[in-house]
């Protein structure tokens, strides 16, 4: 089977290398022909912790985020697995019995078991929950290596826009993101902004989760002294700039985290749009003959490796697709209104 | 209940924000039967294309819009952005906040009577959102605003009608002025009590956007908001001190 796939991000670039290994051909465009700051899984997180998200997500989303930890650890050095922490400022513990209520798979730390998991955290928190099944992965070093190993196997990403269109070969998978709102009407974007701090003075094995009642928000370490602060979430379509505001709850995140992080160099501030259908759950759409995946929101490294495979699924062995997976299989008669397959 | 000429059926206004999802939003919106939303802007989003996909999805809603001016500190603030809400949303309604500290979010009321005064000069109909002090209810009421929102406890807290004694004082002292309680409240029960109390109506957020069933806690306050306005029109009894039984010892059958 040939297929031809619409950008580099994250969706295409783990869509390719399942179809790849699945024995299909594979065309890769993309605009700028790498992965880039032109996609929004440049600015992500890289945290693959399905059961944290599962405080807000839906319960199809922690099923399938549930296979991202194997899938990038089989093809993706540098996957860490070592858990997720959840914090709360002391006279938040509210949050964290919310928290622990509508999650699963974890499991209470008290301040002395907290020192000892992270001992940058020694003496800060009474109370944490430590996702012990959880992961991370440096978003970028990730795309990287599915890059390459794509270019062992013949796939060289090619830079051509979506006007080339007729030009494709074979069956078309759009994996655009945002960009795909020319397509797809309920697509919406929901603003985020990070920024990348160093420090040597601050050693972190595993993402940390601030609960807060106003501003919550994740420092994940990404070795050599760097940390990656995320992220907020804005219903805004502008990925112009990131604000003054923005910045000022991260910083503020970073340093009620640990106080040294006050002496940190900002190495990077970053903000782009997330892809998000109104229900928050990501999709594969049928339309016009072509498919597009999208709306993975604020779980791209989370849920693309269980799209890829249900994608791959539904070219190669439909008849192996089961109902859980069904649900994120939609069908799309006319431009503007994609519904779900199985309503 | 009518506020500003305007007549609803629903007595619950609901928030718009920290949802799930613009799914579980909507769904709550219809569940809650609210005919009102309110909806913050932020002023980032201020310009032309911007948080348009999500503010389409609320026009979708059918429900009337109170734009709030959540997050202003100053006077120059909150009415710069009524102006931008009014603009973008297209109504004259406005939720006023102006916060006067940042760890409480506690009402700055001389800042409020302010902006109040210049943004009914400009012809917004303002929503106060205030204290339950008498003094600034009144000064409100002279700048013309024709509803005032009292809170029952600090924004986002959920603990409830802190100071029932002084919504109830409120209530008595301006019978006629169409009063919604806003903010603090974080459970059905809590605006239930509100509507006995004789409030027209409750605003909610966080209680039902942060509920692990978001749905199905919207229906929950629908019912509440029911209960107590049933409740009061039906003349509750006054509390006493004396115990009564409630089945006389006159009038007993003989059972010899």
């Amino acid at each position: 089977m040939h297929v031809t796939i619409l950008g580099a991000g994250v969706v295409g670039l783990t869509t390719a290398t399942e179809l790849v290994e699945r024995g299909c051909k594979v065309d890769l465009v993309d605009l700028a022909a790498q992965p880039g700051p032109h996609a929004c899984s440049w600015h992500a997180g890289g945290m693959l912790a399905p059961w944290c998200e599962g405080e807000i997500a839906e319960q199809p989303v922690v099923r399938l985020g549930c296979e991202a930890l194997d899938w990038w650890d089989q093809r993706v050095h540098g996957v860490v697995k070592q858990g997720t922490l959840v914090v709360a400022a002391n006279r938040d513990t509210a949050e964290l019995r919310r928290f622990s209520r509508r999650t699963e798979h974890h499991e209470l730390l008290d301040a002395q078991a907290i020192g000892m998991l992270e001992p940058a955290l020694d003496g800060r928190f009474h109370k944490a929950m430590h996702f012990p099944h959880e992961g991370h992965l440096d978003p970028r070093l990730a795309l990287h290596v599915l890059v390459q190993k794509l270019a062992e196997r013949g796939v060289n990403i090619r830079r051509a826009a979506r006007d080339a269109a007729p030009g494709f070969k074979g069956t078309i998978i759009d994996a655009r993101g945002f960009s795909a709102r020319d397509t797809l009407a309920d697509l919406r974007g929901v603003k985020g902004e990070m920024i990348v701090l160093r420090s040597d003075d601050i050693s972190l094995s595993r993402p940390v989760r601030l609960l807060h009642p106003r501003f919550p928000a994740y420092v994940v370490p990404r070795g050599d002294g760097l940390f990656m602060m995320g992220a907020t979430q804005v219903e805004s379509e502008d990925r112009s700039r990131i604000t003054a505001r923005g910045m000022c709850d991260l910083i503020n995140a970073a340093y009620s985290i640990n106080p040294a992080f006050a002496e940190a160099e900002i190495v990077e501030t970053g903000c782009d749009i997330r892809p998000a259908f109104p229900d928050n759950l990501p999709r594969i759409v049928r339309l016009d003959g072509r498919f597009f995946i999208n709306g993975l929101y604020r779980h791209g490294f989370l849920l693309a490796p269980g799209l890829a495979r249900l994608m791959a699924d539904f070219l190669l062995a439909p008849h192996t697709i089961n109902d859980a997976d069904r649900v994120f299989l939609t069908e799309a008669q006319h431009e503007n209104t994609p519904q779900r397959a199985n309503a | 209940m009518r506020v500003y000429d305007v007549q609803l059926q629903s007595r619950l206004f609901l928030g718009t924000a920290q949802y799930p999802s613009p799914a579980v939003l909507r769904e709550a919106v219809k569940q809650s039967g609210s005919e009102v939303v309110t909806v913050s802007l932020r002023r980032e989003s201020a310009g032309k294309q911007l948080g348009q996909s999500f503010w389409s999805l609320i026009q979708k809603m059918n429900v009337r819009v109170l734009p709030n001016t959540a997050g202003c500190h100053s006077v120059g603030e909150a009415v710069t952005t009524a102006h931008m809400a009014r603009e973008i949303f297209q109504t004259d309604w406005i939720k006023l906040e102006v916060i006067g500290e940042s760890d409480t979010l506690c009402p700055d009321i001389f800042g409020l009577v302010e902006a109040a005064k210049i943004l009914t000069n400009d012809g917004f109909k303002v929503f106060p959102y205030t204290t339950e002090d008498l003094v600034v209810a009144d000064r409100l009421l002279s700048v013309g605003c024709e509803v005032l929102m009292p809170w029952g406890a600090p924004i986002g807290t959920g603990r409830g009608l802190n100071n029932p004694y002084g919504l109830r004082t409120l209530r008595a002292h301006f019978p006629d002025v169409p009063m919604i309680v806003d903010a603090g409240i974080g459970a059905p029960s809590h605006a239930c009590l509100a509507l006995e109390l004789g409030y027209d109506a409750v605003l909610i957020n966080t209680a039902v956007a942060s509920a692990g069933d978001p749905v199905a806690m919207a229906r929950a306050f629908a019912m509440a908001v029911e209960a107590g306005t049933k409740a009061y029109k039906a003349d509750p009894m006054e509390q006493r001190d004396m115990a009564v039984p409630s089945t006389p010892v006159l009038g007993k059958g003989d059972l010899l």
